[in-house]
This record gives C-alpha cells, sequence and structure tokens, in this order.
C-alpha cells in the first residue's frame, strides 16, 4: 500500500486516483502508524510550509516520515511535497519553519524579476518544461525513465528550493528552480504529476516501478 | 519557459455542457467529463466549468460532477458560478477542484477573495471579470454581475487591480460586448487588464477564428485563451488552435 499522507486540510484525491489510474493502490491516510507500514509515502501539495510543517509535526507525521525515508523507503514529494524535503521554509513561517531534512537547504519565494530585471508573474501557474541539470544524471533517475528533457508538466506554486547536488532537473522562470529533486529513493517534484496528464501519469508509473522493484 | 495556455470552457446547467450565445440561447453540447477527457487529449492545457444552475439540487450536481472530474481528469481544472461564501468554496475544494472562479459574491464583498485565498492559496481563486465597453468610450469598461445582467458601474481596470491586491491567482475577463459574436476577443480591453495587473489574465469572449486566439495572446498579452463553442462544435481542435499559435512564435505544450 501506498500512504498518500493527509497532514491537514484538501484535496489528495487527485493524486490517489493518478496513482490508481496507472496500477498503484493507494491510500489517503493520516495516522503516523499507517504511514509507518506503508510500502511507500507520497506527500502530496497542499497548503503554505509552515502550517503543514507544524501539522506534521504536531500529529508525529514528521518523525515517522523521516525514519522511514532513512530507512530507504520509496518517497514520493509533490509540489509542497518537494519543499518539505527540505531542511527549511519560509512560506509562512518566522521566519523559517523546518522540513523533513532530508535535502539541506532552505526554500523561499520566488522572484518576481529575473537577473536583468524583467518582471515575471508569482505564482508560476502553469505548464513548463523540465531541463537537464549540468553534473547531474537524468538517465540515472528512475523517475524520469522514458521521459524527454524539455516535457511539459503541470506547476502551480510561488515557492522554490535551492539547488544543490539532489537537484535532477530544473525550469526556467524568473529564475531557474530544482523541478525535479533526488536522495535515495526520496524523490520530489515541483510539478503536479496528478495534473500533467499523459507525461504525469508517466512519472507516477515510474513512481510505482520504483515501489515494485525497490 | 512557462507556455501559454489554451482553456476549453464548458457552461454547465444540470450536470450537461450547454454553451450560451451572449449569455442565452442554451444548445446541449453533451457530458462535460467526457468533453474535458477529449479536450486533454487534443493538449487542452486546462479546463473550465461554470456552472450556470440557480437550483440547490443543480448546484449539488456540479459539487459530484467536481468529483468525478478529479477522479476521471488528470488535468488542472476550475469550476466556476454561484459561489457565495467560503464555505461554497470549500465544498468544492474538497469535491476535488483545483481552482475556483468567483464573480458576484467578489463585487458584493470583495473580502471573499482574501479570505479564500488565505484559505486555499492564491493559485486555487480566479476572479471572473465580465465587463462592458461603456457607450461612446473606447477606452473604459465597466463590471456586469449575476450572468451579466446587472451593471455595478465599477470600473473594469480598477476592479482588476483590486481583486489581484485581495489576492486572487488569475482573471478570467470576459468581454459582454464580444461573448457569442465570432468577432474576436476585445483586444484593447484585454491589454488594459493584463497591463494593469501582475497575475495571469485568462482572455475570454468573441473567439471564432484560429487568428483570433492569436490576437488574444501577442496583442491582447494574456496569459491564456478561452473558447467554448468552437471547440464544443468541433469547429476547431485545441491541437489545431496551438498548432497556429506556435506557427505564429507563441510558445504552445504540443
Amino acid at each position: 500500500m501506498i500512504a498518500v499522507v493527509d497532514y491537514c486540510k484538501g484535496n489528495l484525491k487527485s493524486v490517489q486516483r493518478g496513482l490508481a489510474a496507472v496500477g498503484g493502490e493507494a491510500e489517503i491516510v493520516s495516522d503516523p502508524a499507517r504511514i509507518a507500514s506503508a510500502q511507500a509515502i507520497v506527500l502530496p501539495g497542499v497548503g503554505a510550509f509552515a502550517d503543514a510543517s507544524a501539522s506534521m509535526l504536531q500529529s508525529g507525521q514528521m518523525e515517522v516520515i523521516r525514519e522511514r525515508i532513512a530507512q530507504g523507503v520509496p518517497f514520493l514529494g509533490i509540489c509542497l511535497g518537494l519543499h518539505l524535503l527540505f531542511a527549511e521554509g519560509t512560506e509562512g513561517g518566522n521566519p523559517t519553519e523546518p522540513g523533513l531534512g532530508v535535502i539541506p537547504g532552505v526554500v523561499d519565494r520566488m522572484p518576481s524579476h529575473d537577473e536583468a530585471g524583467a518582471f515575471y508573474k508569482v505564482p508560476h501557474v502553469g505548464w513548463n518544461t523540465i531541463e537537464p541539470v549540468q553534473g547531474a544524471n537524468w538517465g540515472d533517475c528512475r523517475l524520469l525513465a522514458g521521459i524527454p528533457a524539455g516535457e511539459y508538466f503541470y506547476f502551480t506554486h510561488s515557492y522554490i528550493a535551492c539547488e544543490n547536488d539532489c537537484t535532477v532537473a530544473m525550469t526556467q522562470h524568473s529564475v531557474a528552480f530544482p523541478s525535479v529533486v533526488q536522495r535515495g529513493n526520496a524523490y520530489g517534484v515541483q510539478f503536479h504529476p496528478e495534473k500533467s496528464s499523459d507525461a504525469g501519469l508517466a512519472v507516477l508509473r515510474n513512481f510505482l516501478s520504483i515501489v515494485k522493484e525497490g | 519557459m512557462l507556455a501559454k495556455r489554451v482553456i476549453p470552457c464548458m457552461d454547465v446547467k444540470d450536470g450537461r455542457v450547454v454553451k450560451g450565445v451572449n449569455f442565452v440561447n442554451l444548445r446541449d453540447a453533451g457530458d462535460p467529463i467526457e468533453l474535458a477527457q477529449r479536450y486533454d487529449e487534443q493538449k487542452a492545457d486546462e479546463v473550465i466549468f461554470l456552472d450556470i444552475t440557480a437550483t440547490h439540487e443543480g448546484r449539488a450536481t456540479t459539487v459530484a460532477l467536481a468529483s468525478r472530474a478529479s477522479e476521471e481528469l488528470h488535468l488542472p481544472y476550475c469550476v466556476g458560478g454561484g459561489f457565495r461564501t467560503v464555505q461554497d468554496i470549500r465544498t468544492m475544494i474538497a469535491a476535488g477542484a483545483d481552482k475556483v472562479s468567483v464573480n458576484s459574491a467578489a463585487v458584493e464583498d470583495p473580502t471573499i477573495i482574501t479570505r479564500a485565498a488565505a484559505a486555499f492559496g492564491s493559485q486555487a481563486i480566479i476572479c471572473a471579470i465580465d465587463a462592458k465597453q461603456v457607450a461612446g468610450n473606447p477606452n473604459k469598461w465597466e463590471v456586469y454581475v449575476h450572468g451579466g445582467r446587472k451593471n455595478t458601474g465599477i470600473d473594469a481596470v480598477q476592479w482588476a487591480q483590486k481583486v489581484a491586491a485581495c489576492g486572487a491567482g488569475e482573471i478570467l475577463l470576459t468581454s459582454m460586448d464580444r461573448d457569442g459574436s465570432k468577432d474576436g476577443f476585445d483586444i484593447p480591453l484585454t491589454r488594459a487588464i493584463a497591463r494593469a495587473v501582475d497575475i495571469p489574465v485568462i482572455a475570454s469572449g468573441g473567439v471564432g477564428t484560429l487568428e483570433h486566439f492569436a490576437e488574444g495572446i501577442i496583442e491582447g498579452e494574456a496569459d491564456a485563451v478561452l473558447a467554448a463553442s468552437v471547440f464544443h462544435f468541433g469547429t476547431y481542435t485545441v491541437r489545431q488552435v496551438k498548432e497556429y499559435l506556435r506557427s505564429q512564435g507563441v510558445h504552445v505544450r504540443l
């Protein structure tokens, strides 16, 4: 069973249905004990970093998910779920709140201007491409198996993670930001695979293969 | 680079797609989910279901539609129409809608945008603006509500700035003068709003030809273009529109 973590309000059904559409057995769960016994964990993107952080800490989900990731259980963070893989986030924070800390760094607001001073609309909403990172090996990332560089995915967010050696793919808006990250069996995608039509379902199918094949 | 979006819009009444021409003369165009899936195959970037049902039973049907859409659609969708309170919006988002669009309720109380954006994020809140040119003044438009029946006297450009400041994530801008006309988007209106706000603007109302789609983006400076009947009745596929846009140098997902 894949646990789709319910960490507060919001709609998680589309993530569950996306996994089901590619043959995954996913359940929406909030109980830390149920999360601990799941074969894999999906953390969807709902709400703001600080709220999610507080709610996950209070419920005990944070500790359990950290432990399971450390044990090598497949994990997929979607949008805010990618953010929560990082050490800290500023969204709604005072000044920052803690994430899972699997990947070092701070998740911060996307700037509304590029280096040349041109204005960009934030939130970044819509379809954008994911591009390879120099030095990172796209071909080794099982989550992206069969997905060409330059493929379009659906994004909707105002905050971005920082680039480091866990970054697998980048996307360009006002700045280039990590759109796919990986550390071991823990993956994060800034886009919404459950809302990205066929390309998104291919990512979920790849995640399912990782879950099944270990 | 962020792609410009093409969005088919379905007017939904009692669970079925209909299309109003100038907000009257409804024609049945089929099942909303089947149509949306067809548009997904054609590379639509998202779809909008506009609920034009007035009755309580009809609203419940639309909540059920949103729920079914979250099960059967794998692309973003917005539900608009008839929201009075944040609780109405919460019900629709809980049913599975990615975004909701608010119109009349925001004019009556703009804080509904602020409160809904605080609860669900700006990206989930679209403010729909129905604008009509003021007679004799080509550069002034006023906001209409209640399905285009009531003039509020509010200046459309100032209203757009206000809703953006309140936390709306996007503006769905419909020209009342052009809606259903097939004469093309109201380009001066679209451009005036697009330049006045720093959130995405979806141009709506009046598309009849492929050139109109390109004009909305290139001259109107819209981030997305919306159409209904040209898609529902098969005049163009979404793919044809996007291929044309690409041929005109517009960055689209194909």
